[in-house]
This record gives C-alpha cells, sequence and structure tokens, in this order.
C-alpha cells in the first residue's frame, strides 16, 4: 500500500490547484512506530506531509462531521462506508466531498506485534509489501502482514470503497470465505451468566476515558446521553453498572449504522475488545433485514425507514 | 541509611512478609500490560518493564472515591445530615514505582497540599504511602524526565530506590519512611562497596540512554494572553478526539468533578476523576460552555501543564516525562512537539 503515498500527494496538490476542494484530510507520518495522526492540510505546499501505510487505523470520517467546506478526503473501504452513513444521515453533504478511495489491505493490530516482540519496545516499523519487519535496541523481526491484521480487517468483506472520485490504484480483491461473526456465535453459545461473565471481564478494565466513543465517526451526538446531567442518566464513577451501561447502550445507538471500522478497540488504551458490544447488532441487522450499513447513499438508514413489503410480520 | 541487597527472589518473599504491616502494590502483568495491584500469592509481581500502563496516581488519588455519605430516610435521627465516609488509611507502599511517577507526586502535591487549602484525603492517603522506587535500566524512547526535573534514578519523591542488577536488586533507603520499610524487611545482606559502585555507575549509563530533550526554559517568560492566542492551537488541535486517554492515564493530571448518587433513601457524595478534555468539564448551570471548543479544551490541557502551572507554583512544569500520553494518545498528539512549540513561540511583536 505505500505505493499510494505518491499518488495521494499528486491528487491533493491537483485538488488545490484545481481550486476544488478547500482543505484536504489525510494522515500524516506519527512520531511514534505504528501511529500515524490524522492531519488536515489547506494548501498544496502542504500535501508532502500527507502519508499511508498499514497504520492509518483512526477513522477520518469523524473529522466530517457538519464542516461547512469543501473537503477532499482519502477513504478506504470502512472510511467511505461511514462516509454514506454520514451522508444518509444528514452529517455531510456528497457535494462538498472529493473522495481519494484506497483500496485497502487491512490495518496492523499493533498490540499483537507489541506482544509478538514481548512487549519489548518497538523503534521502527517498515512494510515491504506483505511483510513488515520491526526493529528495536536488540531485535529485527519480520512477520507477514496477514496474520498481524486488526481482528476487523481480518474479517473484512468491504476493502474496497464504496464511494468516490478518484481510486488511487485498482480495486484489492476482496476476501471470501470468511467468517465475520466467529466471535459473536461464540458469545451467542453462552448461558446467560457466561454472557455476563464474559461482558463484565470485559469491561473491568475500563477507565470511561470515552476513546472508544469518541474515535467512533457514528457517535457525533452534540450531547453525548452519559454527558447529559438533567436529567442524569448514567452515573460517572467508575462503578461496573454505570460502565455497562455506557458501552451496551453506545452500542445499540450503533446498531445498523456500524461497518466495523475497528477504530473503538483499537483506541482503547487498555485493551477491551470494544467491538464485542457492536458485533452482534451488525450481524442481526445482516441475519434479520439482510442489511449491511454504508453500502450506498441511495438507501435510506436500516432504522429510520418503514416498509410495507418488509419480511417480518411484526411490523405488518 | 540501609543500603541491602537482596536476590530477587528474596526481595518478593521479604515484600510477602512485611504484609501485615503495609498494603503492598506492586507491578503485575496483565494482558499485555502492567498494572499495579495489591501483593497476591496468586499473581507474581514482574519488575521486568517499562512502565505500567496506567499511572499509580490512583492509589492516593482514587479514581472515583466516596467523600460523604446521608440518609434520606425522613424517619432516621440523622436523616438529611452529610457525614463524612469512613475511610482506612492503613499504611501502604508501592514498590516498584518509577522516579517519574513518584517525582509526579511532589508535582501534584502543591494542588492537595498547600498552605490556602488541605485535601485531607488525599493528604492522609499520600501520608500513609512508602514510595519505593525501582530505577530504569533502559528508559523507553518516548521517556523524557532529564528535560523535566527528573532522571531515571531520580530520588525525588522517594522513600527508596531499588537497583536492577541483574539476578540482584540494590535497595538503598532513602528516608525515615524507607528506613522503617526496610528495617522491617527480612533476609538481604549490607550491600558493599562494590555493589554500591555498580548501582551508581548503572545510575550514570541510564541519564545518557535518554535521548528525547525538551525545552521549557522559556515558558516562564511567555506572556500568558500571547501564548493563549498562538497561531498554532488549530492545527495541534485537529487530530484530536477529545477522549481522556492522556489526562486519565498521566501521574499529574489532578482534575475532579463531585457528584451526589442516591440510591434510594441512600445517598453518596463521590469525587470521581474528570477531563479537561470532555465538554462537560466546564459547562456551566446556566448552559453556557467557556470551553464549548475542541481547540479551547486542548490548549487548556497544555496550557495549563506548561504554562499556568510554571507561573503559579515556580516548580516548573507539571508533567514529569514518562511518556504515556505519548504512547497512547490514540491520535498520535505528542506533548514534546508542543512543548517546543510553546516554548519557541514569539510573538509577532517580538
Amino acid at each position: 500500500m505505500l505505493e499510494y503515498v505518491e499518488k495521494i500527494r499528486e491528487t491533493a496538490r491537483k485538488l488545490f490547484k484545481d481550486d476544488k476542494v478547500d482543505v484536504f484530510i489525510g494522515y500524516k507520518k506519527g512520531s511514534v512506530p505504528m501511529m500515524n495522526q490524522p492531519v488536515l492540510i489547506s494548501n498544496a505546499d502542504q500535501v508532502d506531509l500527507l502519508c499511508w501505510d498499514s497504520n492509518c487505523g483512526l477513522n477520518l470520517c469523524n473529522y466530517l462531521t457538519k464542516r461547512k467546506d469543501r473537503i477532499g478526503i482519502v477513504a478506504n473501504g470502512c472510511n467511505s462506508r461511514n462516509i454514506v452513513t454520514h451522508i444518509t444521515e444528514n452529517q455531510i453533504s456528497r457535494d462538498q466531498l472529493y473522495i481519494v478511495g484506497i483500496p485497502c489491505k487491512g490495518m496492523i493490530d499493533q498490540r499483537a506485534v507489541q506482544r509478538a516482540v514481548k512487549q519489548k519496545e518497538i523503534l521502527e516499523i517498515k512494510e515491504h509489501g506483505e511483510t513488515f519487519t520491526v526493529k528495536g535496541k536488540d531485535f529485527e523481526e519480520t512477520f507477514n502482514k496477514n496474520d498481524y491484521l486488526q481482528r476487523n480487517c481480518s474479517v473484512c468483506t468491504h476493502r474496497n470503497p464504496v464511494i468516490s472520485d478518484e481510486m488511487v490504484a485498482s480495486p484489492v480483491e476482496e476476501q471470501s470465505g470468511v467468517d465475520a461473526y466467529k466471535d459473536v456465535k461464540e458469545i451467542e453459545e453462552m448461558d446467560p451468566k457466561k454472557k455476563w461473565e464474559f461482558f463484565t471481564q470485559a469491561i473491568d478494565k475500563c477507565i470511561r476515558c470515552y476513546a472508544c466513543r469518541n474515535a467512533c465517526p457514528l457517535c457525533y451526538c452534540p450531547t453525548c446521553f452519559v454527558d447529559e446531567s438533567k436529567p442524569q442518566w448514567v452515573g460517572k464513577s467508575n462503578d461496573s453498572i454505570d460502565t455497562m451501561t455506557f458501552h451496551i447502550l453506545r452500542a445499540y445507538h450503533c446498531a445498523g449504522r456500524c461497518t466495523d471500522c475497528g477504530a473503538c478497540e483499537r483506541v482503547c488504551p487498555v485493551g477491551i475488545p470494544v467491538r464485542q458490544f457492536t458485533k452482534k447488532l451488525n450481524k442481526d441487522a445482516q441475519e434479520l433485514f439482510s442489511w449491511e450499513a454504508g453500502l450506498t447513499p441511495d438507501q435510506r438508514p436500516l432504522l429510520d425507514v418503514f416498509r410495507p413489503d418488509d419480511y417480518n410480520d411484526f411490523i405488518r | 541509611m540501609t543500603k541491602k541487597i537482596y536476590t530477587k527472589e528474596e526481595w518478593i518473599k521479604a515484600l510477602a512478609g512485611l504484609k501485615s504491616s503495609y498494603n503492598i502494590f506492586v507491578p503485575v502483568k496483565e494482558e499485555g500490560f502492567h498494572t499495579f495491584k495489591a501483593l497476591d500469592e496468586k499473581k507474581s509481581p514482574d519488575f521486568d518493564f517499562q512502565n505500567t500502563r496506567l499511572s499509580p496516581k490512583s492509589l492516593v488519588y482514587p479514581q472515583s472515591e466516596r467523600l460523604f455519605e446521608y440518609t434520606l430516610d425522613e424517619n432516621a435521627p440523622d436523616a438529611n445530615i452529610i457525614k463524612e465516609s469512613e475511610k482506612g488509611y492503613f499504611p501502604q507502599a508501592i514498590v516498584g514505582i518509577r522516579p517519574c511517577d513518584a517525582h509526579a507526586f511532589q508535582i501534584v502535591k502543591p494542588n492537595f497540599d498547600n498552605p490556602e487549602y488541605q485535601d485531607p484525603w488525599w493528604i492522609k492517603r499520600f501520608e500513609s504511602t512508602t514510595f519505593v522506587g525501582l530505577g530504569c535500566n533502559d528508559p523507553s524512547s518516548t521517556c523524557f524526565c532529564t528535560s523535566v526535573g527528573g532522571s531515571p534514578f531520580s530520588e525525588k519523591g522517594l522513600d527508596a530506590l531499588l537497583y536492577d542488577l541483574g539476578d540482584t536488586f540494590l535497595v538503598k533507603a532513602l528516608t525515615d519512611k524507607g528506613e522503617k520499610f526496610l528495617n522491617q524487611a527480612q533476609g538481604g545482606k549490607e550491600a558493599d562497596e562494590t555493589t554500591l559502585k555498580a548501582g551508581e555507575d548503572l545510575a550514570a549509563s541510564a541519564s545518557d540512554k535518554i535521548e528525547h530533550k525538551i525545552s521549557t526554559d522559556k515558558l516562564k517568560d511567555k506572556v500568558q494572553t500571547e501564548l493563549f492566542d498562538a497561531p498554532f492551537w488549530d492545527d495541534v488541535a485537529f487530530a484530536c478526539i477529545n477522549c481522556g486517554t492522556c489526562t486519565y492515564l498521566c501521574p499529574t493530571c489532578w482534575c475532579f468533578d463531585i457528584q451526589d448518587e442516591v440510591l434510594e433513601k441512600q445517598g453518596d457524595r463521590i469525587r470521581n476523576w474528570d477531563s479537561c478534555m470532555f465538554p462537560l468539564f466546564t459547562l456551566h448551570g446556566s448552559g453556557h460552555n467557556p470551553r464549548a471548543k475542541k481547540v479551547q479544551r486542548v490548549r487548556q490541557r497544555f496550557m495549563h501543564k506548561l504554562k499556568y502551572y510554571v507561573d503559579k507554583y515556580n516548580n516548573g512544569v507539571q508533567c514529569s516525562g514518562c511518556g504515556r500520553c505519548v504512547r497512547n494518545c490514540p491520535v498520535n498528539i505528542d506533548i514534546r512537539e508542543i512543548c517546543e512549540l510553546m516554548n519557541g513561540f514569539l510573538h509577532k511583536n517580538q
């Protein structure tokens, strides 16, 4: 995916030159390895800041909400689906956007890599196509990228953007035969007591920093329910019931909207498997309504339509 | 002051022997990262770590702490009377705390304990704590303690300091509290000259390993309002998602919120950590929010740490250089870069 960088810069430069955008949103190289920073550039002189590699895991759609200007933005599969969701939910208008589509082969799970090198400090990472090499003070190891993908990327079936104005490269082959919901099925098979234990244990370490919520492009409410004070729905301490309420209610707010971009899980500072809360709802949306979020701007969001021909009896 | 040498097994055994006199907290490895936990036979301490993911500040200043309680039961004799909650202040020891994190308690002290205000709960827990540090043989590339008044073997804020010499720990008492702790610890033997020399050499070489230096020297002379209006804040803040990772992982962030929680007739007044990154942090009862925008909140965090604190306490910056926010910010906002921007800022008239 490294070869995309020049093409992204060239495209951004041209967009500024042709006065097609006011700003361009992409990623720049981070100050620590495996960490890139979302960046907003506003003129052609800054385009060389733009980069792309397998560490662009934060969802850029976050930065589009309610903007008024003309925006160029890079988007891989999941980010493009969130842009679609943003468009259908009236958070941004399609004609404000120039979407530079990126065929994506997945992001590296930095924590899995850190575990693989036994938590030794990684000082440098280099990608070479299907493999990458990490270096530290007294070690150097090369891994297959496919073995260290973020978990959402390893089961992704929408690697290519669903919407774009220009592509930086030809589409990549979509993964087939992946069981996207293997982990959800395992939880579904638990009895209620076990399920409760699973989720209680999962959030045990939560420090209520709200990184998961804030990294999520779906969480754009002007005031989140956990921040309401009149009335106050949820307690603010680290009491486990309040914490659980936050996670479960947030997940329900994402029902039929989540694209499994994995940003929530990636940003959690204490390693909570946050996706497990939303994934079950993605599975339900797919099984009950043949719905996957953000595939086309021509369809209204799942939960704001009534269809007289709905195949479920209860609604008729 | 006592200077002893222990094999690592002996040291862990000695700690177990101290459990009747102290609640002992040690670094424990949990699913990929280290955290301070009460010493427990089931999970052995792991002193082979760079630093814990969360700082040990919660051991003195819990994330949620009940301060007062009351009953709303009109039939009770003490109906609606608020009473201080009972709390225990049994002596505790944080063993293996990194020097930056011990220094951090000294940085926050002027906030909780000053001539004007004394926070009784923070002070009591702080005073009941013995800080037994572990020097950093191999600081991380994101560490910058030497730029903010610390060093990998700094004794600031510590009662005793451990030197990891491979198979053994050299431990030195630094204060009366540390002396008392070590005097109660079983085993070990008096450290000889060679061992002490080895410890000194280790400390000297570790300081050189801190590669990253930041400049803070000009912060004090900047004009607050000029820095406040500096042109770089929009760029600095763009990527920020306004989560609380930086503030909650930070050993020197001290802000809190006080909430009343009522269940049926029982009421609790609870103090919770709060974060200047959250819009609710400054929301007024009127509905007005003086820091309604993200950029204002991001600016506040850095201005507080690197300017207001500097001006108010004359005690350096409100940062101990632990690098947690650098390593864990989801969008890689790096305080080292922002400190350079602030320190190097020249107003247009200059």
